[in-house]
């Protein structure tokens, strides 16, 4: 996921000093930023804020917590299916790229895979920002025309019987899975529960699970 | 493919191009809908390959717009891209960049 997206040639100025380095894009964006901000229409303050919102706070761990309760309290999980946005606004989660959300329910009989076949739209406020396989060309077209394709590449087999359905995000719609409640975490605790949900179970590429999972899918 | 990445943004520039499309729709510049049209279109050239929508497809549809609009034209885009990368081959390593350190700056 981190190939070459900074360093490129540096074959220019050749002094006698060692002065600093900015990579094209680099340069780009820092020009942008200058431009923009003299112009009044960011302030670099806002803008490191933001950052921060999105590396630190906004993620995965988010939408857990909104699964984990629709796993214990059944009247809740109908809220949630019937009308997404509010009910995960009742904790406290919401706000942009997550004005109009819909949760939709695996079941045995149906498996649901998230995409957007557009561009990369994603529920922000419940997972954070999307990972690069679900803005690339591959996951974009394959996620609809071969989804049990797709599903095998992350390691999920489905029964034969399970039908897959394909839900295409866009900027006004943008969906997540409320996936199976593991076997065996019968009596579970809400805060038990949370860390068994990933981020692919909750887009439909992977399954919630009672084994361990790596603490680093869980940012804090 | 399924790792999970500490951070959202593969480097300092990609969550630059973020907050900065964030704060420009937040300002009114566009809305999501516009933007993800947009974005739609810039990652399906008509001569090429369809493109992921990364953060340089970010960029390349926010400086599409910002020219559109006569926030930023190409023109000074160029001419502010130029300055930092003077500004920068002015600045001892380690020090912090700023348009000030390039010899042609004037205010």
């Amino acid at each position: 996921m981190s190939h070459d997206h900074a360093e490129h040639d540096h074959a220019h100025h050749d002094h006698v000093h060692h002065g600093s380095e900015l990579s094209p894009v680099e340069a780009r964006v820092r020009a942008l930023e200058s431009l923009l901000t003299e112009k009044g229409y960011v302030d670099p303050a806002a803008l490191d804020a933001l950052v921060e919102l999105y590396e630190t706070k906004v993620g995965p761990h988010l939408g857990a917590r909104v699964v984990a309760r629709a796993w214990v309290d059944p009247v809740f999980r109908s809220r949630l299916l019937t009308d997404a946005t509010p009910a995960i606004a009742e904790l406290g989660i919401g706000g942009r790229g997550g004005e109009h959300m819909v949760v939709v329910e695996n079941t045995p009989e149906t498996h649901n895979l998230v995409v957007c076949t557009l561009c990369s739209c994603y529920p922000w406020p419940v997972l954070g920002l999307p990972p690069v396989w679900y803005k690339a060309p591959p996951y974009r077209a394959r996620a609809v025309i071969d989804p049990r394709g797709v599903l095998a590449e992350f390691g999920v087999t489905l029964p034969e019987t399970t039908r897959i359905t394909v839900w295409d995000s866009t900027a006004e719609t943008r969906y997540m899975v409320l996936p199976m409640r593991p076997a065996g975490t019968e009596g579970f605790s809400e805060e038990a529960l949370a860390p068994l949900v990933t981020r692919d179970s909750m887009i439909g590429t992977g399954l919630a699970t009672a084994l361990p999972i790596e603490p680093a899918e869980m940012p804090v | 493919m399924t790792q999970p990445s500490p951070s959202p943004f593969a480097a300092p520039w990609e969550a630059q191009v973020f907050a900065l499309v964030v704060s420009l729709r937040e300002a009114g510049l566009f809305t999501w809908s516009e933007w993800a049209e947009r974005l739609g279109q810039g990652i399906r050239p008509a001569d090429a390959p369809e493109r992921a929508a990364d953060y340089g497809a970010w960029l390349a549809t926010l400086e599409g717009i910002l020219a559109e609009r006569g926030v930023a034209g190409a023109d000074s885009v160029a001419a502010r891209t130029e300055a930092f990368q003077r500004a920068a081959a002015a600045t001892p390593h380690g020090e912090p960049i700023r348009l000030e350190n390039d010899p042609l700056y004037r205010p």
